[in-house]
């Protein structure tokens, strides 16, 4: 499986060994997810691509540490996120994370605008609003920041949804499946300004997709089925 | 500082959004449910004490047959206190060549320290508040004493070797009604003219009084001094030992609000859970947003405790601040009703104990469920089915039964009461929960037979199993808690009335010598009066128990000391009278006449510890007589008949010189006639408890409003409960109206539906309600009330119609909006 190992060169920013998940079901215990690894180098993109049920949301979950492995472990920036406890890993993804999901996730209550400012403001930043502003004017919604989710189309809420995920200037942008619940036009909008915001700030994109002219975008494609890397 | 600021601003964009609507709503009507019972019974307890001491004419009253020092008094007035001094004898008082024995109280300026004296320029007439006290010089005879001695106002009267002038005639004055104390007609003068009356000789009969009243806190550190310092024959007499009847009704009124108050408590704790569920439900998915992004489980603890904590205190704000305008207003709406004195201000103590209630209730019924939304891992952001894991059932509900135990408990502060009220709630809770674990078998069972509207609406009830049996346990609840209200009031009702009638005796005629008995009462008969039971009466020493003397027996009762120290009013009775019950022994048959037989009340039981069948040995008028307990009655001492706590069997003490008594109705304007029967039987004393009744009556009905006010703010309680249960199945409901009306579905179906779940419901809840409030009722009202209890087929008929109809609707009104949506605006907003 050449097209799954990184460049050794350039170093790695995030480096999964031998990752397996398994789940207790009625059926007996599942295997999700079966020894992948992956290495990853700074600035990369890598799309992770395969059928639906393949296990793309599950790896992409343990290599940004909303889930721990069965077996395996995961390094992201040289630390093991296996060995941190809750709290730990929310603080690594406070710092060096960031997200954009395919049903948007902005909190309903909270305007355009302070849907951006949140992880600055959980991560403690000083000029949370200015920084937001000044994101949200990327994407074209200055003059939305005012709204709330429910006032914006899908497109748009995945618009806030990228400024959100870029505002902390994130070492690694995990996206599962950003333009799954768009049609394709928007997609391909929202893709568009994906990338170009990854370009802008060099971070590191993990994305899992369906859509193969996203998935092509990107520096390395992984393929995914039942549970294993191919 | 920026992680203290943080859960401030997103408790403001909350509260902006209006996410925390209910939950902020209930725990309002909480507070202001709560403070507005609590300020309400605070000042009406306070007035009520107030009234209550209007009897003694003072908050503290110290009596004597010696002279009480200047020292006490003086000591008094440096504790902040007012005084005054009555100083009661009696005497034989002349107007020309007439004379009356009458009970001459000569009183210090300021007298009375509470309640008011009324005067009139003619005998009967009706009072008016007196200014101050009778002038140096000038007397105020009372109307039979005037009528007796042929006087007006103006005429002088002899009074000792002092000469003194009638400038008004005596209506009333609190220290006279109630009691027995003065068999004799009244005058009152002033204290200055005292000694030149001569009256007061060695050993002359006199009664010093001294009055003392002040603010509640210096009156107890006074009444503590006087405790150290009192000294023998000296006898200390405060509110609660004042007269039976408005400590019945305080006490009634004050139990009454004590339990209502806690019906609406218990309401708004529900309605706290329910909207503290609805919440965890629909911030499931932030939470686990916000760990994505960073934040750590103790933040969000944090971020909970802290939101609860400003919601507790802006619920605690704004609650007491309603609950005080609520209470304002209903005073000022009902001051017609309400006796013209004014209520005492509110103490401020309310407003903490709302605060206090807030956090209780946020801290069992809230932080629970937040706690354990606080648990919900961040990998729900990528598989929405992973919510938080199980809680330990200790800690999701162990708080909350806390919270409800503790303020039970801080609400009736009374064993009996607490486990009484808590055995039978957590035995109405468990059987709603098996009513509505039945309800959903049942519902499963029948769907297959009804149409499809029903099937769907009574579907839901047995898939959202959980759902249906809070829901069940909620507006089972809640509906109970008003009909319990609605029976109870009705019976307090009732019962006042049936205990104060249109028709109720308004005087009492005393001391009438047996030979004028029959033409007294052709008197008042002649003119309309209806009168009651006449009864013999005289008076006697219990000396002895079981053949023990009372001298050397101790007894633990301080008013059981009382009773073995005094001569008692005694009578005889071959009837038992209307209320009287016996409740050991039986009343005599005429067979039983002649023997030594005694009937004693359930007062005299208990306070000198007695028993059926007890030989209690009496003197009275020098001779020794032994009689046996043959029963013992419980009596209705507020039904202003003349009633004893000792009768005789009939042909035992008939041989002895005694005098009868009497009470009867008269209508309004009798004061003709009562000046005649004054004139023609000048030694009969006449009562008019019409005073003491207009006491008792405003009592009562700030008891009643106070009831009522209750039971409004336990209704808004009740519907904030029906709002939380409807509001929890909102936006499920919303989604699938919107799916089943994409399938084809009409309006109407869904509607159908709707109504139809919530009918069976409603019906449901109505008819556990129905008998719940039955039984509840008849416990409260004979056991701790202790009124006569009445079923009433109208609570179940209520209780069911009215539940069932009552969901409905605000099922249908919760839900219509969600009907009308276009199917499309509920799916898309759901992508
Ligand atoms: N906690 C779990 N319990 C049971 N099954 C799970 C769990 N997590 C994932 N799965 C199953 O594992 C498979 C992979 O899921 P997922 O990672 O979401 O796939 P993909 O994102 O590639 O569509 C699916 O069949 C899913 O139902
Ligand atoms: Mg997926």
């Amino acid at each position: 499986m050449p097209s799954a190992q990184a460049p050794a060169a350039r170093g790695s920013v995030l480096k999964a060994e031998h990752l397996t998940k398994q789940v207790q079901s009625p059926e007996g215990l599942l295997t999700i997810v079966h020894d992948v690894s992956l290495d990853i180098a700074p600035g990369e993109s890598v799309a992770v691509v395969g059928p639906s049920g393949a296990g793309k949301s599950t790896l992409l979950a343990l290599l940004a540490g909303l889930d721990l492995p069965s077996e395996g472990r995961v390094l992201l920036e040289g630390r093991d996120l296996t060995r941190l406890d809750e709290d730990g890993r929310a603080l690594v993804r406070a710092q060096r994370v960031g997200f954009v999901f395919q049903s948007f996730h902005l909190i309903p209550s909270l305007t355009a605008l302070e849907n951006v400012m949140l992880p600055l403001e959980l991560a403690g930043h000083a000029r949370a609003r200015e920084a937001a502003l000044e994101t949200l004017r990327q994407v074209g919604l200055k003059e939305r920041a005012r709204h709330y989710p429910r006032q914006l189309s899908g497109g748009e809420q995945q618009r806030v949804a990228l400024a959100r995920a870029f505002v902390t200037q994130p070492a690694v942008l995990f996206a599962d499946e950003p333009t799954g619940n768009l049609d394709a036009a928007t997609g391909a909008r929202i893709g568009q300004l994906l990338f170009e915001m990854n370009a802008h700030s060099r971070t590191t994109l993990v994305l899992v997709t369906h859509d193969p002219e996203l998935a092509s975008r990107c520096g390395r494609m992984v393929h995914m089925e039942a549970g294993e890397l191919r | 500082m920026r992680a203290t600021l943080l859960p401030m601003r997103m408790l403001s964009r909350e509260w902006r959004s209006g996410e925390l609507g209910v939950l902020r709503l209930a725990l309002t009507v909480a507070v202001a449910a709560l403070t507005g019972v609590a300020f309400l019974a605070d000042r009406i307890s306070a007035a009520v004490a107030m009234q209550a001491s209007q009897v003694l004419a003072a908050d503290l009253r110290l009596e004597s047959p010696q002279p009480i020092g200047e020292a006490d008094l003086a000591a008094a007035r440096r504790g902040g206190l007012l005084t005054a001094r009555a100083t009661g004898l009696l005497s034989v008082v002349f107007a020309g060549d007439r004379s009356q024995l009458a009970d001459v109280d000569a009183v210090t300026a300021g007298y009375p320290l509470r309640g008011t004296v009324t005067v009139a320029d003619q005998p009967f007439a009706t009072g008016r508040p007196a200014p101050g006290i009778p002038p140096p010089g000038e007397v105020w005879p009372d109307s039979r004493l005037l009528a007796a001695l042929g006087g007006h106002v103006g005429s002088r009267l002899s009074i000792g070797a002092a000469e003194l002038r009638v400038t008004r005639v005596l209506i009333s004055r609190p220290d006279a009604g109630g009691t027995f104390r003065g068999l004799v007609p009244d005058l009152l003068m002033n204290a200055a003219d005292l000694p030149r009356t001569q009256l007061i000789q060695p050993g002359s009969r006199v009664t010093y009084a001294a009055l003392f009243a002040g603010t509640p806190g210096r009156v107890a550190a006074f009444k503590h001094w006087l405790g150290t310092h009192q000294r023998p024959g000296q006898r200390l007499r405060d509110i609660s030992s004042t007269s039976p009847q408005i400590r019945s009704a305080v006490d009634r009124a004050r139990r009454f609000l004590s339990l209502a108050s806690l019906v609406a408590v218990l309401l708004c704790a529900t309605a706290v859970a329910m909207s503290a569920r609805r919440y965890v439900g629909r911030h499931l998915d932030s939470v686990a947003l916000l760990k994505t992004l960073g934040a750590t489980r103790r933040f969000t603890v944090w971020l909970t405790t802290m939101q609860l904590l400003a919601i507790a205190l802006l619920a605690a704000a704004i609650g007491s601040a309603i609950g005080y305008l609520t209470q304002e207003w209903l005073l000022y709406a009902l001051r017609g009703v309400l006796a013209s004195r004014a209520l005492p201000p509110a103490s401020p103590a309310p407003v903490a104990i709302g605060l206090l209630t807030a956090v209780a209730l946020l801290t069992g019924f809230a932080l629970p469920p937040l706690l354990q939304l606080s648990r919900v891992p961040a990998i729900r952001v990528l598989r929405r089915d992973i919510g938080p894991p199980r809680p330990l059932v200790l800690l999701a509900f162990g708080p909350a039964v806390a919270v409800i135990v503790l303020l039970i408990y801080w609400v009736v502060l009374d064993w009996k009461l607490f486990l009484g009220f808590t055995a039978g709630l957590a035995g109405y809770i468990a059987l709603l929960v098996l009513t509505g674990m039945l309800l959903v078998v049942a519902a499963g069972r029948l769907r297959a037979r009804a149409g499809v509207a029903w099937r769907y609406g009574v579907a839901r009830l047995s898939r959202r199993r959980a759902d249906s049996i809070v829901q069940i346990v909620a507006f089972g609840t809640g509906i109970m808690a008003l009909l319990l209200l609605g029976i109870i009031r009705n019976d307090l009702d009732g019962d006042w009335r049936r205990s104060l009638p249109a028709d109720l005796p308004n005087y009492f005629f005393v001391n009438i010598p047996p030979q004028s008995r029959g033409a007294l009462l052709a008197y008042l008969h002649a003119r309309g009066a209806r009168t009651t039971r006449v009864l013999p009466m005289m008076r006697g020493r219990l000396t002895a128990i079981d053949g023990r003397p009372v001298e050397k027996m101790r007894f633990a009762n301080r008013r059981g000391q009382h009773f073995a120290d005094r001569e008692q009013n005694l009578t005889w009775s071959a009837t038992l009278g209307a209320g009287n019950r016996v409740v050991a022994g039986s009343w005599w048959t005429p067979a039983d006449y002649g023997q030594p037989l005694v009937s004693i009340s359930t007062e005299f039981e208990r306070w000198l510890g007695l028993r059926l069948g007890d030989r209690l040995t009496f003197d009275i008028a020098g001779q020794p007589f032994t009689v046996r307990v043959a029963s013992i009655r419980k009596v209705k001492w507020d039904s202003f008949r003349p009633n004893f706590f000792i009768v005789f069997a009939p042909g035992l003490l008939d041989k002895l010189a005694g005098t009868y008594l009497t009470s009867a109705y008269l209508a309004p304007g009798a004061a003709e006639s009562l000046a005649g029967l004054a004139r023609r039987f000048p030694s009969v004393s006449i009562f008019d408890i019409d005073d003491l009744l207009a006491d008792v009556r405003s009592v009562l009905d700030k008891a009643v409003l106070a009831v009522q006010s209750v039971f409004a703010f336990t209704l808004l309680a009740g519907l904030t409960v029906l709002l939380a249960a409807v509001q929890s199945s909102r936006e499920e409901r919303r989604y699938e109206s919107a799916v089943l009306r994409t399938l084809g579905a009409s309006r109407r179906t869904v509607l159908q539906g709707v109504l139809a779940e919530f009918a069976v419901l409603g019906l449901l809840s109505g008819l556990i309600a129905a008998a719940g409030a039955s039984v509840a009722a008849y416990f409260l009202t004979t056991r701790i009330l202790d009124l006569p209890y009445v079923f009433s087929p109208w609570a179940c008929v209520v209780g069911i119609l009215g539940g069932g109809i009552a969901v409905m609707a605000s099922g249908w009104l919760a839900t219509r909006s969600v009907v009308r949506q276009p199917p499309l605006a509920t799916l898309r907003a759901d992508i």
